[in-house]
């Protein structure tokens, strides 16, 4: 005799393991072609430089490293924007800006610290307070708080209008800084031991050299910025599940509360 | 109700709450006044002081603004009233600039006060020429300050970590002030042979500051309190 | 040569901090996937 058996529960396929897929991979191995090239040509095939001699070889690292910072801050910008302008207010956006945020500001950090490593090389000090640098420690602080907004307590929506909101008043905060740190050291030019502006004469190999690790870093960036952004995704996700449960967890609570309470007085009822 | 009608309420109102409570003349100025002294323990040499006097002025100007405000909004959030405008429907610009100019108007009396301080601790002296450039540098400073301080205040307000977060906020959006300011009074001042005009394009300065902080603080304030 | 210290570290710091930045975000990645059914996971 056959049986009507119910529906079976369909069986939960096993869950991916990550957040990668074959875009990222190949995102990945690029992203260490690339840097292994870089290793190579900045360390070893190219020249040293005519004023910097060796010293060279760190800009190979370091300006790719503040390039990866200020593509990530207009992302963050332009995400915030797109957040806050649209009609439908998609928490991707929040949550992409977000992620990049956070990788410019370690980016940033390491940016800081190797360039002084160059600078002590260069200038025989490890800081000036010139208009550059200024600016870049301001912007890591600057970024330091974007994040520390993200955090604050709140709906993920919530986050994301206080970040987003944060996140374009950082786009007006960083020019008036640079302005006036600008104004400001330009009237202090035996500050400055030796040109920031880094106008060293470069052949080609060298040009190269930085295009490899510009371009490398890019790669890195990409490769970050979406591991990151499916990671805030899942944790959004976790967090409004756990959200669910509590609340149904309190309701079921209640209602077993209400039940027993009745049972209890049930027998007049 | 025409914005500015409202904000001119808001302003008097919280100004009135500080008249009462009188947070700035019991807390914040003895503080400021504390900040100076210290100054001089630290940099223990007349003329190092008197060189950077200005500074020191702008300095402790800024750190007594997170005490002010802080207070100021304590207020507020403790017993909802933000919340409370806000629900009513008051427009967010209103409330923002009515707030803004309250703290600015606390600002001007806290940077007289330092100023006089100055004078009396570090030597300074006000020459005639320089009064005007003097008195408008502190203008638009505090018009950009009290812009900034009523952004970030009202944002940090509802929150545990105000006491961190305001300052982490603030200080590095205020750099422009800082630098400007001090440059400005320096020149009106005389400091390290500085000249009075040197000091107006810091003015102009500090202006596009306060006009971009006063329109963009005004536009976010909303949102960003809102919730 | 201290210069050679300083640009290996200087490698060795951006690299190291990279790496580091990498690795958390997919060991986090990978720990929280195990939670989240597929349907959920856009990028798959």
């Amino acid at each position: 005799m056959t049986t009507t058996e119910p529906t079976p529960q369909r069986e939960k396929s096993r869950p991916s393991s990550g957040t990668g897929t074959r875009g990222t991979r190949i995102l990945g191995i690029s992203t260490i072609v690339a840097m292994v090239w870089l290793v190579a040509f900045g360390l070893g095939f190219s020249p040293a430089d005519r004023d910097q001699d060796e010293a060279v070889r760190i800009l190979y690292v370091h300006v790719p490293t503040i390039w990866v910072a200020y593509i990530s801050f207009v992302v963050t910008a332009v995400a915030s924007g797109i957040y806050l302008f649209s009609k439908r207010k998609s928490l991707g956006w929040d949550r992409l800006a977000g992620a990049s945020a956070e990788i410019g500001t370690v980016f940033v950090a390491v940016t800081l610290v190797v360039g002084a490593l160059w600078g002590r090389l260069t200038w025989g000090v490890f800081w000036q307070w010139d208009a550059r640098l200024t600016t870049t420690a301001l912007l890591f602080v600057t970024y330091i708080g974007y994040l520390a907004v993200r955090r604050l307590d709140g709906t993920h929506e919530q986050r994301a209008r206080r970040s987003a909101v944060i996140g374009l008043l950082a786009v007006l905060e960083i020019p008036l800084v640079h302005w006036s740190v600008r104004l400001w050291r330009s009237l202090h030019q035996e500050a400055t031991v030796l040109d920031t502006d880094g106008n060293t004469d470069m052949d080609g190999l060298m040009l190269f050299s930085l295009f490899v690790g510009v371009i490398a870093f890019t790669l890195l960036y990409l490769w970050l910025v979406l591991h990151r952004t499916r990671t805030m995704a899942m944790a959004d996700i976790l967090e409004d599940r756990g959200l669910d449960q509590a609340l149904a967890d309190r309701r079921a609570e209640s209602d077993e509360f209400d039940r027993r309470a009745g049972t209890a007085e049930g027998g007049a009822g | 109700m025409n914005v500015w009608r409202l904000a001119r309420l808001v302003a008097r109102k919280d100004l009135q709450i500080e008249w009462n409570s009188r947070v700035l003349l019991n807390q914040v100025l003895p503080f400021a006044g504390v900040t100076m002294v210290i100054f001089a323990f630290a940099l223990d040499s007349d003329a190092v002081l008197e060189r950077v006097a200005p500074g020191l002025v702008w300095l402790a100007t800024m750190f007594s603004m997170l005490v002010l405000v802080q207070r100021t909004f304590a207020v507020e959030t403790d017993d909802g009233a933000l919340d409370a405008l806000r629900v009513a429907g008051t427009d967010a610009r209103a409330i923002f600039l009515g707030k803004a100019m309250s703290l600015g108007a606390q600002l001007l009396v806290l940077e007289a006060v330092l100023l006089l301080a100055a004078v009396v601790l570090y030597r300074q002296t006000v020459p005639v020429g320089g009064a005007v450039l003097l008195v408008t540098t502190s203008i638009s400073a505090t018009c950009g300050l009290a812009a900034v301080g009523t952004l970030y205040g009202g944002l940090a307000a509802g929150f545990r970590g105000r006491e961190t977060l305001l300052p982490l906020l603030t200080l590095p959006a205020v750099a422009p002030v800082l630098i400007g300011a001090t440059r400005a009074v320096e020149a009106a001042l005389g400091t390290a042979g500085a000249v009075v005009s040197d000091g107006w394009p810091w003015v102009g300065l500090l202006v596009v500051f306060a006009v971009a902080f006063g329109v963009g603080g005004s536009l976010a304030f909303g949102p960003l309190i809102d919730e | 040569m201290e210069d050679a210290g300083f640009i290996i570290g200087s490698y060795v710091l951006t690299f190291a901090t990279v790496g580091l930045l990498a690795w958390r975000y997919v060991r986090v990645g990978r720990r929280l996937a195990e939670q989240v059914p597929d349907e959920d996971k856009y990028w798959i």
